[in-house]
């Protein structure tokens, strides 16, 4: 490059400073050559995710039976079989986000302060993400099923005649889904949740504005950026759900959620094109609910949530 | 809520005095504030000073209602407030880092409170116009806080605490987050605006000069409890203690031997070295503590009887002063400014009126005092100060 520039403008004692001046361009651009050290993660993402990504889109395009690149496509919104499991998916992911970012948030509100017992505390609400779904579905089997402690007590305080079926159907799903993903959904808010200073809401106090005002009017607002994130990441956990969907649910009709289908087309089936339109499919409705949800998020406050300087 | 305008000027304050009776707040077995007895009355200004630590603004926050007292009540003429939740009395606040409402523009800041209160639109908008023009932040009423300098947030906060026309605003250090420059200007400032609103303030800072220009009384805190209550000339010209003479600007604080106690006068001394003071309380025994402000000392004439000499070590130029150090025979380091330059190495003979020299009893605080002083450290006076004072 230096020599390039020397050799066009020969003599003249401008050169040498406008290659100086480039680098310093580029490396306000931030090009310089800690770069390089983005190279092994760019490979890595490269070779196990957009390469597979992009042969599964190329195979979903391929379909066995043949009949054009989209026949798998239509095959699958054609069956209503196969179509109504984007509904019973969205019907378990979206309420199971929902309910986790809604119950994280009064709880992280309380346990954002500092008190005794706050690690212990969250530690507990932590501990179902080390157990695993398969782990909370055989408690939920237990605790959950006829003869579980659940419906016994309901038995016993004659609450219901017979035992309520809460497993071996949607109900046993969302459960584990909701306490599967609450970690996940509750350690962000608590993240978000701590990061807004807590003078503001002192500040909204001595203004006249009670509890309710000051969540409503100064938390909230401050919060809901946050909210959508963990949202959109609570979303992407559920709708992939597989695991429970099989054990807590019934896997043949009301939890046949899109994961089962594309599992069945492709070990039962052995249609690996039709289940690679499956997951493309996945992807694509994932896409589809992150995209409203980061477009609303996009009309919210995001600036700095501390009150000012010298905070 | 009556419609009052923020500008009406009316100097009649909303209440006739505010009573703080014992109040106590301890944080686990700490005690950060103890037994505070203290009369606000009505359209004063007062200042709660002291070093950190000293409990002036847990004072503050017990007042706004921010923390539960640990004992003792605090009365609003005959009515008592202290279990009143913040949003239930009417005060306002303005804290230290503004705490600004960041997603909220500046007019929707300062009409946050009377929005909450449902004062109606136009009346909101009305006075919201006069609050902001009051602080001079008219065509910055779009902006959002973190588009302001750090002297227009404070601005914004402090027009966002006066709109209400609270009973009583609080403001916690306001301005230490500011520039020197800035500093003073708004002091004026709120000076200002206290004199036209004519609305109770407590003010909490720990700086001396702060205090004295904005206060109509002072309150002096230490470890909690009140040191001394007066008006800024009584703190300034005769401080209870050698801590509060180390606060307001007694640089010099010599631990001497008293040597000869008559008429009203105290002579201390060691060596050749001798100093007249007025005594500020019983001064006997072999210690005590003569305070001098660097100020009052001039360079001797003749016929000048309260003198002693001294060798410049170090000179700064202050433009209409010079302030300097020196030190006598006796190893004692004295902080004096004069009008003219003067060397370093040079000996100089230094005059000090006596009724410009307070003596205080003290025990052992004169070596700690001097280099308190030397090292020109707030905390210096704390250390100086002998236990029997507080």
């Amino acid at each position: 490059m230096a020599v390039d520039t020397e050799r066009t403008t020969p003599g003249t004692p401008r050169a040498p400073r406008r290659t100086g001046g480039l680098r310093h361009r580029l490396a306000e651009r931030g090009v310089d050559r800690v770069l390089l050290l983005l190279v092994p993660a760019l490979l890595v993402v490269i070779l196990l995710f957009l390469y597979p990504m992009m042969y599964g889109v190329g195979l979903s395009l391929q379909p066995q039976k043949g009949g054009g690149m989209l026949a798998n496509y239509r095959a699958f919104f054609d069956d209503p079989y196969q179509r109504d499991t984007i509904w019973k998916t969205l019907r378990l992911a979206l309420p199971a986000a929902l309910i986790n970012v809604g119950v994280s948030v009064p709880i992280a509100y309380r346990l954002r302060g500092r008190f005794r017992g706050r690690r212990a505390l969250t530690a507990i609400l932590v501990l179902p993400v080390t157990l695993g779904t398969v782990l909370v579905a055989d408690g939920l089997l237990r605790y959950l099923g006829p003869k579980g402690w659940f419906n016994r007590i309901l038995l016993d305080l004659g609450l219901v005649d017979q035992p309520v079926r809460l497993i071996y159907n949607y109900w046993g799903v969302l459960f584990s889904l909701i306490i599967t993903g609450f970690p996940f959904a509750f350690l962000l808010v608590l993240a978000y949740m701590s990061g807004i200073d807590p003078t503001l809401e002192r500040a909204a106090a001595t203004l006249g504005a009670g509890p309710w005002q000051r969540m409503r009017r100064i938390l909230l607002p401050l919060l809901a950026p946050g909210l959508a994130t963990t949202f959109v990441l609570a979303f992407v956990l559920a709708f992939s759900v597989f695991p429970s969907a099989n054990l807590v649910g019934e896997p043949a009709d009301e939890t046949r959620v899109m994961a089962i289908a594309a599992y069945q087309s492709a070990f039962e089936k052995y249609d690996y094109s039709m289940a690679s339109t499956i997951a493309v499919l996945m992807g694509a409705f994932e896409l589809l609910v992150i995209s409203v949800t980061l477009l609303v998020r996009g009309r919210l406050y995001t600036g700095p949530s501390a009150g000012g300087k010298g905070a | 809520m009556t419609p009052e305008t923020v500008m009406a000027g009316e100097r009649r304050a909303a209440f006739d005095h505010l009573r703080l009776e014992g109040v106590t707040r301890r944080f686990g077995s700490a005690v950060a504030l103890s037994e505070l007895d203290l009369r606000i009355e009505g359209g004063e200004f007062l200042a709660l000073l002291g070093p950190s630590g000293c409990g002036k603004s847990t004072a503050l926050n017990c007042l706004a209602g921010l923390l539960p007292l640990s004992a003792g009540s605090i009365w609003l003429d005959g009515e008592r407030i202290d279990g009143l939740p913040p949003e239930r009395r009417g005060f306002g606040m303005v804290f230290q880092n503004y705490a600004l409402f960041p997603h909220l523009s500046v007019r929707r800041n300062v009409a946050f409170g009377l929005s909450v209160r449902r004062v109606g639109k136009a009346e909101i908008r009305r006075r919201v116009d006069e609050a902001l023009a009051l602080v001079e932040l008219t065509e910055h009423a779009g902006k959002l806080p973190g588009q302001l300098s750090g002297g227009q947030q404070q601005r914004v906060a402090i027009a966002r605490a006066v709109v209400l026309r609270p009973r009583l605003v609080l403001m916690d250090e306001p301005l230490s987050n500011l520039d020197a420059k800035l500093r003073v200007q708004m002091r004026t400032e709120i000076r200002r605006m206290h004199q036209d609103l004519g609305l109770t303030t407590v003010y909490v800072t720990h700086d001396q000069e702060e205090a004295l220009a904005l206060a109509d009384r002072l309150v002096v805190l230490r470890a909690g409890k009140v040191e001394q209550i007066g008006t800024p000339e009584e703190v300034y010209t005769y401080p209870s203690s050698t801590y509060i003479a180390g606060f307001m600007g007694y640089r010099n604080l010599l631990g001497l031997p008293a040597v000869t106690t008559e008429n009203g006068r105290v002579v201390v001394g060691e060596g050749a070295f001798r100093l007249t003071g007025v005594p500020q309380e019983r001064v006997s025994g072999p210690r005590a503590v003569a305070a001098v402000r660097p100020e009052d000392f001039r360079r001797a004439g003749p016929g000048d009887r309260n003198t002693l000499d001294v060798r410049v070590e170090v000179s700064e130029f202050h433009g209409r002063e010079v302030a300097a150090e020196g030190v006598t025979e006796g190893g004692h380091v004295i902080h004096f400014r004069l009008p003219e330059r003067v060397a370093p190495g040079e000996r100089i003979e230094l005059a000090v009126p006596v009724e410009r020299v307070l003596v205080f009893a003290g025990t052992g605080a004169g070596t700690r005092a001097g280099t308190g002083a030397r090292t020109g450290e707030a905390a210096g006076p704390a250390d100086a100060a002998g236990p029997e004072e507080a």
